[in-house]
């Protein structure tokens, strides 16, 4: 067991929010296509009250913060957020579109102590990054963006969102991480809007496509073993936990609700009204999906994807049922493997009525 | 022997779980885990404070150990984080100490 492991599980025994997602904003000067943010200011919380936040999870034990949005340079303050943060000795990870960083920002965004910096790319070809954010140069920008980092010798992530608008880029955009000493990171997964509006799931890719991907050496390293049948599920998979949302990990909005993860709108609580340490130990919602084990997921338990698929629980949830199967992953578990899940299988059987008696009309 | 004035680095994360001192580098990445006495040096390296103090003050006289040992100890631990950039050691005091750890 690695030292981080040891970390995380010594953190789950001790009911510590080890790691924190907090979006300091849902502003932002792009506006994706697939972004599951709703954009305008309902009132984020002020300077004072995300310092009072961060203090509190500094005292909660909270060790890996990422400061997330929309993009947290709309926050005139977020470099004083940054800092107080920095100070506080977290280790801070930043996820921005980089369209606002330049060489001074970068510089002190290195001087600050960040862990890392991830930047989404969607192509290398403007015309299909732009379409995408609708932010005519960010293509542009954003690549200037992580050379500045990258001269800073900061530590840069690419983050590619694949979906039907940029079908096919995932190659141009792996090969331009490499020329920019940035680590890439490829991600098929569109989720619903935080309101639960799902029309923006039209952008999904199929899943033939998803398989191809599945099957690309150069995305996945060793095809055989990336997708090999899952080995049959033995106790301590059915006594594990479907992931760290709610256990080791929270998201905390701009406007101070918390949610077991950033895909997981499940309301906990709010540190505008209560103690975060208050909502982390106490919140009936964040209790209830500690409560649960993959051996009590009525349809996952019985399926032979059940200790290797991605099943989130937020994306169960925002179907209906944080304790039932998440589509999308049952569907990447399939493509991936060739075996169908045990939900794919359900949906699939006939009524059981063998002879269907249709009324004549008259 | 030549003081040695020791003081965090701004360049780390760190954090207490369950007892220990969780400490990783910003600059590569390395992760360490304090025990107690290494939390207690960790914990006084405020820049200002010789090593030789730090070591009869918050080791000899909280731990059951020989001071020699101790120091022998210290050295070696201080050695250690500094080459990973996590302490920064000097025969001088250390201007701007950071801040204290959570």
């Amino acid at each position: 067991m690695s030292l981080m492991q040891e970390m995380n599980e010594r953190a789950l025994q001790l009911g510590v929010p080890l790691g924190i997602h907090l979006d300091v904003t849902y502003r932002c000067n792009e506006r994706c296509i697939h972004c599951y943010l709703e954009h305008d200011d309902h009132g984020e919380m002020t300077t004072a009250e995300i310092k009072d936040v961060l203090d509190q999870l500094a005292e909660a034990g909270t060790f890996f913060l990422t400061l997330s949005g929309g993009e947290v340079l709309m926050r005139r303050d977020f470099f004083e957020i940054l800092e107080y943060a920095r100070r506080l000795l977290f280790n801070v990870r930043i996820k921005t579109n980089g369209v606002m960083i330049r060489e001074a920002e970068a510089q002190r965004i290195r001087n600050l102590g960040v862990e890392q910096v991830q930047i989404s790319i969607y192509s290398r070809h403007p015309e299909i990054h732009d379409a995408i954010t609708k932010l005519p140069g960010s293509l542009k920008h954003s690549v200037e963006a992580i050379r500045f980092l990258k001269s800073q010798g900061l530590k840069v992530a690419i983050a590619n969102v694949l979906m039907t608008a940029n079908l096919g880029e995932h190659d141009g955009v792996q090969a331009l991480a490499a020329e920019l000493g940035a680590n890439y990171t490829l991600d098929p997964t569109i989720t619903p809007k935080i309101d639960g509006d799902t029309s923006i799931l039209d952008l999904r890719i199929s899943g033939a496509e998803l398989n191809e991907v599945f099957h690309n050496k150069n995305l996945v390293g060793d095809v055989e073993e990336f997708c090999a049948p899952p080995p049959p599920p033995g106790d301590d998979v059915m006594e594990g936990l479907p992931c760290s949302a709610g256990h080791t990990a929270a998201y905390i909005t701009p406007y101070g609700d918390v949610f077991p993860c950033v895909q997981f709108p499940l309301p906990s609580g709010n540190v505008r009204r209560q103690k975060f340490i208050d909502i982390w130990r106490s919140s009936p919602e964040l209790n209830q999906v500690r409560s649960i084990h993959a051996k009590d997921l009525p349809v996952c338990s019985t399926c032979s994807h059940v200790g290797t698929c991605t099943r989130c629980p937020g994306l169960a949830y925002m179907e209906g049922n944080m304790r039932g199967p998440s589509t999308a992953d049952c569907e990447k578990s399939f493509h991936r493997t060739g075996i169908p899940s045990a939900n794919m299988l359900r949906k699939a059987r006939p009524s059981g009525r063998l002879i269907q008696i249709q009324p004549l009309a008259v | 022997m030549t003081e040695r004035y020791i003081a965090r680095s701004t360049a780390i994360a760190a954090r207490m779980l369950g007892g220990e001192m969780m400490v990783m580098s910003a600059v590569d990445s390395t992760f360490f885990t304090l025990n107690e006495v290494a939390t207690a040096i960790w914990q006084a390296a405020d820049g200002h404070t010789p090593l030789s103090e730090i070591v009869a003050r918050n080791i000899c006289a909280q731990f059951d150990v020989e001071p020699e040992v101790a120091r022998r100890d210290a050295d070696q631990f201080v050695d250690a984080l500094a080459q990973h950039g996590i302490l920064l050691v000097s025969d001088h005091p250390l201007e701007n100490p950071p801040v204290e750890a959570a």
